[in-house]
């Protein structure tokens, strides 16, 4: 008899396996660990340097200091959160180790969790440098958005795993052929998502385009807190509602890929 | 009282658009027995095993595994059985030790350390548990990959070429480790591979495929016998050459 004890149910034992997994890869290769904090950093230097032009020749940046800086962090946190899940998936893609995984006990549903948990980590390790690095140098603590800042966090985080999820169904769809999306389908929501500027800056039929997804809610939210310094609950309650719209159309279009995958034989198959 | 059998397949076809790989299959492997899946190149056998595996979804008919519906209840028997393939690897960047570990973890192994400690005594890999995977040989990838399929002690083994990286010597002892396994445990096997000698020694039964189909199955001395050969070998050409086959096949009815 096999002398195991795989719970037929979700597994946290399982959960933290594969976690552990994506770790011993980002602990064992330091440009990994260097990359995931270069370009936050280099973006926050940018932005800095821009803020600091602006905040003379614009009324708006003048009123807070920190909007842009606050928006190109945050932005990271989505992006991060995306790459990070979709990178753990193609690592398994990389290494051909999906149908290693798939005939042992793991179930797709743990597979997606840790690579939440793994995308949290890896978003965390890449910001905070970035983060930490802007209270000296331009005198911007993003921490002092307070307890919103969680909230803004969390639901981008969320969003970015969602898109994760859409952008894995489509990899294991497509095989590694699709890998490019993992690099640049997060930034169709760029123009839309009022990182930089006010979303009334949009047209009209546009705005109305940008309400459907919860990063624009997040960007507005945080102005109203640096401009007003109002926390604004109907825009939490506009994002998290659209966050679990996406994260369950992520999640079926995952199920239904891995279904696929299955029917035509793609878990043996992951290369281009 | 009657053992469920470890693998029953019955009507097993998959059909991949116009192409049929794997048309009408049906089989038992009764649990405890070591049976080996032959065929040449394209015959179906990968097309099967994925199928047993849950790795790839019939286009119909049924496969029950340690007597669970494998379509229905696939992750009650998972943790019963493990496969090895030269053709499917472990992560490159991660350790010898740090991949066992997580698979250890993932087939819910108790006494994880001293289960890969007594693997790693059992097939020389002691050396080797702290190198990346993907700086290992042919070899040394075979013997890790087996050590992977043995973490579970399980019910159920799917071999495909286990020893096709293997020197002769390196062979020869996990044949014996193979044999001294299922003796100790009772465990089933199923293996597909090209080298016949192999399938002499260690299985008890052999399925015969081509073009999808099984053709012929029965002990090896049986199929050596019926077809008037030497050796497994010259049974296995004269079935993948269409030589002689039919008067084998109609000597097994």
């Amino acid at each position: 008899m096999s002398a195991v004890h795989a719970p037929h149910t979700f597994s946290g034992r399982r959960v933290m396996a594969m976690v552990r997994r994506y770790w011993y890869l980002l602990r064992g290769s330091w440009p990994r660990i260097v990359e995931l904090a270069y370009w936050p950093l280099v973006q926050m230097v940018l932005w800095g340097f821009i803020t600091l032009h602006l905040m003379n020749n614009s009324s708006w940046v003048a009123q807070a200091a920190g909007v842009l800086l606050s928006g190109v962090l945050l932005w990271d946190v989505l992006f991060r959160g995306q790459l990070g899940y979709t990178l753990a998936f193609l690592e398994e893609m990389y290494s051909r180790n999906l149908g290693q995984l798939f005939v042992s006990p793991l179930r797709p549903g743990e597979l997606v969790v840790a690579m939440m948990v793994t995308s949290l980590l890896r978003t965390v390790l890449g910001i905070l440098p970035a983060t930490l690095l802007a209270i000296p140098l331009f005198d911007w603590n993003i921490f002092s958005l307070g307890l919103p800042l969680i909230a803004f966090f969390c639901n981008l985080l969320v969003m970015g795993w969602a898109v994760g999820m859409m952008v894995t169904a489509l990899i294991l769809r497509v095989g590694l052929g699709g890998e490019s999306l993992a690099w640049f389908v997060i930034f169709l929501l760029v123009p839309i998502s009022a990182v930089y500027y006010p979303v009334d800056v949009l047209p009209a039929w546009l705005q109305g385009v940008a309400w459907a997804f919860p990063p624009v809610y997040v960007f507005e939210g945080m102005r109203a807190v640096l401009f007003d310094g109002v926390f604004r609950w109907d825009l939490l309650a506009g994002a998290m509602t659209l966050n679990i719209v996406y994260l369950g159309i992520g999640a079926a279009l995952f199920l239904w890929s891995f279904q696929v995958a299955r029917r035509h034989g793609l878990l043996l198959q992951t290369g281009e | 009282m009657l053992r469920v059998p470890a693998v029953k397949v019955e009507n097993l076809t998959k059909r991949f658009g116009a192409v049929t790989a794997v048309d009408g299959v049906s089989f038992t492997i009764p649990a405890g027995a070591c049976t080996a899946l032959l065929g040449g190149n394209g015959a179906g056998k990968t097309t099967t095993i994925a199928m047993l595996l849950g790795l790839l979804l019939p286009s119909s008919g049924s496969i029950a595994v340690l007597g669970e519906d494998m379509l229905r209840h696939r992750y009650r028997v998972l943790p019963r059985l493990n496969f090895s393939s030269p053709y499917v690897e472990l992560p490159h960047r991660l350790t010898v030790a740090q991949n066992l570990s997580i698979y250890a973890d993932l087939y819910g192994v108790p006494a994880r350390t001293e289960r890969i400690s007594h693997l790693a005594a059992d097939f020389e890999l002691g050396v080797l548990l702290d190198r990346p995977a993907g700086r290992l040989s042919a070899g040394q990838k075979t013997r890790v990959a087996l050590a992977k399929a043995l973490l579970n002690e399980p019910e159920l083994l799917l071999l495909d070429e286990p020893t096709a990286s293997l020197d002769p010597d390196s062979a020869d002892r996990l044949r014996g480790y193979l044999e001294t396994y299922r003796a100790a445990s009772g465990a089933t096997i199923l293996l597909a591979s090209h080298n016949m000698a192999e399938v002499e020694r260690l299985c008890d039964d052999v399925l015969m495929m081509r073009a999808g189909q099984i053709i012929d199955h029965d002990p090896p001395a049986e199929l050596i016998r019926r077809y008037g050969r030497k050796t497994l070998e010259e049974v296995f050409l004269d079935i993948a050459r269409e030589r002689n086959g039919g008067a084998g096949a109609e000597a097994a009815q």
